[in-house]
């Protein structure tokens, strides 16, 4: 929390000292009353004046009225300062999250940062009005009280002394012990969401299975072990109050004895017993308020320790200290190319024993990766599930960094690219096909906010998508809902291809993009990339390089240079002729797929593997 | 002392409103239900306390006498001060026999309240526990087409915060109503019998505290209203852009992003600061009219002390009704901010009950037939069926699978594939047409058993949080180890589930946790290697499984579906090439079938398909 405040308070200075000073103000008119009112009796009453009675209770009214000016003042400044350091903490949160690189965003999970930048931020900014407004207010009150106490008599002050460390003591017992189950009990909660959660995402195996009755049992047993910890909390804190009541009450005893005493040998006078009483149940009430505080600030410093992790995490992918080299300003298309046609030589592509290890993994995900790839080649990368096709490519784009070796892209070590550009050179489609709600326009322009409508037609049509477009009678401004719910698997892929071929990537990567399009949509897709990359070449700009990942044969075969991974292993590496020959695993993988062609006849693999030549003669 | 954690009230609200969704379960979809009036969700609520009525009962009694306890101790604190006229006048023997009723009033009034906080914690927390299992349970048996038509992430919102919200605002949030109600009118009644017109005097000028406090409410409540709105924009923003963090970060989309929701937060600020500045006067505001209130009443109090006009009073007495001018405006405030909270949780609880309302799924005919040993005959008969009534989805559909035959369905994305599956299993039900087992209407059978002849992998993995072994033994619990290892082997599981650092025993997190899409297919299709069934549908079940595993796999598959009916819809041509009939689907009918021969031979739509995997 401490943490927190040094790092946003400072703009809210103002705002921070001048509202508890007011409530300092406020306080101190809240402390004499008690006094006013012995006067009033000890002055007025004792001695029958009534206009001494008066002119005490104007005075109350005039606390009052000063007491209320300056409490506006305070909670204006609170809601100024909270919602303004709120406001702060979640701008800088969010643009901190967007700094984060893959790495860190593994580590933290997304719904977890989604509850900090929502939740956690609200609890503090609550905590941060609750403590102008009130964590002044009250200990203010507590500690006027005792001293006004002390200052009317010692003696009698004395059991303000004992009674109040008492009564405090009785709250930190409880406090400490309950503090622990809190945490619990939100853990409780946490897993009774999941498991809604789960009932829900797997509704259909649940019903497939007729497990309801199991799931339901599960559940239940959630709510029971929630239910146990809550009453357990409630139990402790349900004692609360009526110790502290009982403390109170039984020093009120203990003043009244006391002072009855001293009243007797006249050193006290009724009103300043009087006094006493009321100081001592605006110290209990200053308790009680505080203790409820000490319960949000809890909340609330767990909740900014999460958000100082977020903050605190360095991201490790940021931009190199020199690279800010103009050479690659603006590596979309039309402005590299003649950088690039300029040394032909240079390959758009190049890993250099690239490896990468997860963070605390035992074994690379990603091993020896060895290649290079000119200007409008096509590389496949084909293997198995979990064999490090996506970690291979996630390193182009530096989603992770290489921990060893390296990768470049035309020529450039990609940790000296700026990012930014970087990654508008490298258009990349996801595995998962996410859109976002808007219209299909907006989700289309994530690469180039000023894209021509030319431009995105032009994009739909290579990914295969332009038919379904232009049925929608809203054309490119038809909505998307969240998530695209209202697209279908396929369709959503096909918009995510489209969105990353908007803005001229000068490397489009498919990240095993084309797995809910069926081998027609998906070969004519191929078909046209390959297009438009030797357009491109044509019309002088730069060819498109093309990084396929798949699990299918057929998506890779025409590709110029075919990466076979295996457990986070390149095991072969060639074209598909060369590979056939070479590369059991491959030849493995081939069989599992084509076997039976082969089986029944020579007649589809023939003149496939004339095609094939064919279609790497064109690119080379 | 009233309760002082009923002014944590606001906190929950504050804090709880982000999580709420809007109350839109209403709008139109299955669940439309009129909204529910005040009177009819206290007595649904009272339907949860019901079985806890004895605690009920005991926490009410207990509030009242703590309360009228607590309300004695000015009384007797008046009484002792009276007693302590000045020097040489005080009595001590009667000062002492005050000073122990004091002391025995106040243990009673501490004994009673935490009996009372014991009672009402209990009840509440019980009740909220069946109300809870009662919602999921109901989501249970509510029909898919629900579950598919509403938001997840509401539908949990409801049973865990909205379920919270009833907890604390209405059953705690009564006894604070119920403890305020009775300071009112027990401070009332003592105060009428010290002295009625200094009662009359408080009753007359306490009400501006509350017309104040209303005032402020009043006005906050409507920016508070704003300040929600866009904090919900904020958080639909929050959750679609961090949700795809990583989308965000490859595309460099970041500052677009930020400039949207720099806006939002700014947008945020000012309702926000609005709001909170506002509803942040109210405690001043009633503070200063109480002050004020003080001041009159010692002013009173000390005129008839004095003057003895309107009425005789003693010192004591002031000082019993500064006491009470004090207590008395605190359970107003209490009672107006226990109200707002009330009124959260009525809201809560409407959206509560609106899901327990909704229609649930047609439970099984009475005359529901248990179907015993399935053979895997299906016949569908000119089955209609669409999600949305205007959008025909599956037209005149007729296929008759004769047990062990192998049927494969091809198509374009969106051709119907996968509501054919939905149907099969009674997920949604037919529009016209019937779908027959063994002869048996489905509609007819009961929905266990039906379901119990099918095994299914579907396109979107499952799996719970719980060990490998409890994921794969999913269909059929009481498998034992062996066995449920046997099927790992066969699902060629077993290999990567072994290299795991607790082999078959290691949890698997929320959504499958560290697996991969494709070991998590793997580990759905040992679960129904596991549970033997008589017909199989695999939906696209093997596109994330690498070939070579794929290969291996479909050998397993090939060896379980021999002499069971089954069902594959998949891309693969490779793989679904030995069907027994190929169904080519189109717009929502079936445009071609018979064998791959039969159909490469015909040179119609599947050709076309077929062909097009070595096109270019």
């Amino acid at each position: 929390m401490l943490k927190l405040a040094r790092r946003f308070f400072g703009r809210f200075r103002l705002n921070l000292i001048i509202g508890p000073l007011c409530k300092l103000i406020e306080v101190v008119f809240d402390v004499l009353t008690p006094i006013v009112v012995a006067l009033m009796i000890d002055e007025g009453v004792s001695r029958h004046s009534l206009p001494t009675v008066l002119f005490y209770g104007g005075v109350l009214g005039i606390f009052a009225l000063v007491g209320i000016a300056f409490a506006l003042v305070c909670q204006k400044m609170a809601s100024r300062a909270s919602q303004g350091i709120g406001t702060e903490i979640r701008a800088t949160l969010y643009q901190h999250i967007n700094e984060l690189s893959y790495t860190e965003l593994d580590h933290f999970g997304t719904p977890s940062l989604i509850t900090r930048i929502t939740n956690d931020v609200n609890q503090v900014q609550l905590a941060v009005a609750l403590a102008i407004r009130q964590l002044i207010r009250w200990p203010l009150l507590a500690v006027g009280s005792m001293i006004a106490a002390l200052a009317i008599d010692w003696r009698l002050g004395l059991i303000f002394l004992i009674s109040t460390p008492i009564i405090a003591g009785v709250f930190w017992f409880v406090m400490a012990r309950c503090v622990p189950f809190f945490k619990e009990l939100q853990a409780r909660l946490d897993h009774i969401a999941l498991l809604t959660r789960e009932g829900l995402s797997g509704v259909r195996v649940i019903r497939a299975f007729a497990r309801e009755a199991h799931e339901r049992e599960r559940f239940r047993r959630a709510a029971d072990d929630q239910a146990t910890v809550a009453i357990a909390v409630g139990k402790l804190s349900s004692l609360l109050n009526p110790v502290t009541f009982l403390v109170m009450n039984l020093a009120v005893c203990a003043i009244l004895w006391q002072g009855g005493g001293l009243v007797d040998t006249g050193e006290l006078s009724q009103g300043e017993v009087m006094a006493f009483v009321n100081y001592m149940t605006q110290t209990l009430l200053s308790i009680v308020y505080v203790a409820n505080l000490v319960v949000v600030f809890t909340k609330a410093s767990a909740s900014a320790s999460r958000i100082n992790e977020v903050l605190d995490c360095a991201p490790t992918i940021v931009d190199a200290a020199d690279a800010a080299a103009p050479a690659l300003a603006c590596p979309a298309a039309g402005t590299v190319a003649p950088v690039l046609t300029g040394s032909a030589a240079v390959p758009s592509l190049r890993m250099a024993g690239a490896a990468f290890t997860y963070p605390g993994a035992m074994r690379a995900a990603v091993a020896g990766a060895d290649f290079s790839l000119m200007p409008g080649q096509t590389l496949g990368i084909i293997g198995g599930t979990g064999s490090g096709k996506s970690t291979l490519v996630n390193l182009i784009p530096r989603l992770y960094d290489a921990t060893e070796g390296t990768v470049e892209l035309f020529g450039r070590d990609v940790r000296t690219w700026p990012l930014a550009e970087l990654r508008r050179a490298v258009g990349i489609v996801p595995q998962k096909a996410s859109l976002v709600s808007g219209t299909i326009r907006s989700n289309l322009t994530w690469r180039d906010a000023n894209a021509s409508d030319d431009e995105l037609w032009r994009a739909l049509e290579i990914a295969q998508a332009a038919d379904f477009v232009r049925a929608n009678p809203k054309g490119l401004d038809a909505p998307v809902e969240a998530a695209g719910k209202n697209f279908s698997g396929g369709q959503r892929q096909r918009l995510t291809i489209a969105r990353a071929l908007v803005g001229d990537p000068a490397i489009l990567i498919l990240d095993d993009s084309a797995s809910a399009l069926d081998f027609k949509t998906d070969a004519a897709l191929r078909h046209a990339i390959h297009v438009r990359s030797c357009e491109g070449a044509a019309a002088g700009s730069m060819p498109l390089t093309t990084v396929i990942v798949s699990q299918r044969i057929s998506s890779v075969r025409e590709a110029d240079l075919i990466c076979v991974m295996r457990r986070g292993q390149v095991v072969g590496l060639g074209t598909h002729d060369e590979l056939m020959r070479a590369c059991t695993v491959y030849q493995e993988i081939f069989y599992s797929q084509f076997k039976r062609e082969e089986a029944e006849g020579t007649t589809l693999s023939a003149p496939l593997a004339s095609s094939d030549t064919k279609e790497v003669a064109e690119n080379a | 002392m009233p309760n002082p954690y009923a002014s944590t009230g606001s906190v929950a609200t504050v804090t709880s409103s982000i999580a709420g969704g809007a109350d839109d379960l209403t709008g139109g979809g299955p669940g439309s239900a009129p909204k529910l009036s005040t009177g009819t969700v206290l007595a649904r609520l009272a339907a949860y306390v019901r079985p806890h009525a004895g605690l009920f009962v005991l926490s009410f009694i207990s509030a009242a006498v703590s309360v009228i306890l607590q309300l004695y101790v000015p009384i007797q604190i008046g009484r002792a001060i009276d007693i302590i006229i000045g020097p040489g006048q005080v009595d001590f023997e009667a000062l002492l026999v005050l000073a122990t009723q004091l002391a025995a009033v106040v243990a009673g009034a501490a004994v009673t309240q935490w009996i009372q906080g014991y009672c009402i914690n209990r009840l509440s927390y019980r009740a909220v526990r069946d109300m809870r299992v009662e919602t999921s349970e109901k989501i249970g048996r509510m029909p898919l087409s629900f579950i598919d038509a509403h938001p997840h992430g509401d539908l949990i919102s409801r049973v865990v915060n909205d379920v919270d919200q009833v907890g604390d605002g209405l059953l705690q949030g009564f006894t604070n109503l119920f403890t305020g109600v009775v300071t009112i009118v027990g401070t009332l009644v003592f105060m009428l019998t010290v002295s009625v017109p200094m009662a009359i005097v408080v009753v007359l000028v306490t009400p501006l505290s509350i017309v104040a406090a209303g005032l402020i409410a009043k006005l906050s409540n409507k920016s508070f209203a704003a300040q929600q709105c866009i904090q919900g924009e904020l958080g639909a923003h929050v959750e679609e852009y961090v949700g795809r963090q990583k989308l965000v970060a490859a595309f460099g989309f970041a500052p677009r992003a930020e400039e949207r929701f720099g806006s939002l937060n700014s947008e945020l600020y000012t309702a926000g600061e609005r709001a909170q500045f506002l509803s942040s006067l109210s405690n001043p505001g009633t503070r200063f009219i109480n002050n004020i209130i003080y001041a009159v009443v010692g002013v009173l109090g000390c005129a008839c002390v004095i003057t003895g006009w309107p009425a005789v009073l003693t010192v004591g007495g002031v000082q019993t009704f500064l006491s009470y001018a004090n207590q008395y405006t605190k359970p107003f405030n209490e009672v107006t901010s226990v109200i707002t909270q009330i009124q959260t949780a009525f809201a809560s609880a409407r959206r509560v009950f609106a899901l327990v309302d909704s229609a649930e799924e047609t439970p099984d005919a009475p005359t529901a037939i248990e179907l015993t040993d399935p053979q895997g005959d299906v016949q569908i008969e000119h089955v209609d069926f669409s999600y949305v009534p205007d959008r025909p989805l599956l037209r005149d559909i007729c296929v008759h699978a004769r047990p062990g035959m192998r049927f494969a369905l091809v198509g374009p994305t969106g051709c119907g594939k996968t509501t054919l599956i939905n149907l099969l299993l009674r997920f949604y039900d037919v529009n016209a047409g019937q779908i027959l087992l063994d002869g048996h209407d489905i509609r007819q059978l009961t929905r266990k058993s039906l379901r119990a002849a099918f095994g299914m992998v579907l396109q979107e993995t499952w799996l719970f949080e719980g060990t490998v072994a409890d994921n794969i033994a999913y269909g059929r619990p009481d498998a034992t180890r062996e066995q449920v290892i046997a099927a790992a082997e066969r699902a060629h599981a077993d290999s990567f589930i072994r290299a795991l650092p607790q082999g078959y025993d290691t949890v698997i997190g929320e959504d499958g946790g560290t697996f991969s899409q494709g070991q998590k297919q793997l580990l759905c299709i040992a679960r129904i290697m596991l549970t033997d069934p008589a017909i199989l549908l695999l939906d696209e079940a093997t596109s994330s499984i690498d070939t070579r595993t794929e290969l291996q796999v479909q050998e397993a598959f090939d060896q379980l579906m021999s002499g069971r009916t089954s069902f594959i819809v998949a891309h693969r041509l490779s793989t679904i090439r030995n069907a027994d009939c190929i169904l080519m689907m189109r717009d929502g009918q079936i445009i071609e079938r018979g064998t791959h021969d039969e159909l490469l031979a015909r040179g119609g739509a599947y050709a076309e398909l077929y062909n097009a995997q070595f096109a270019e």
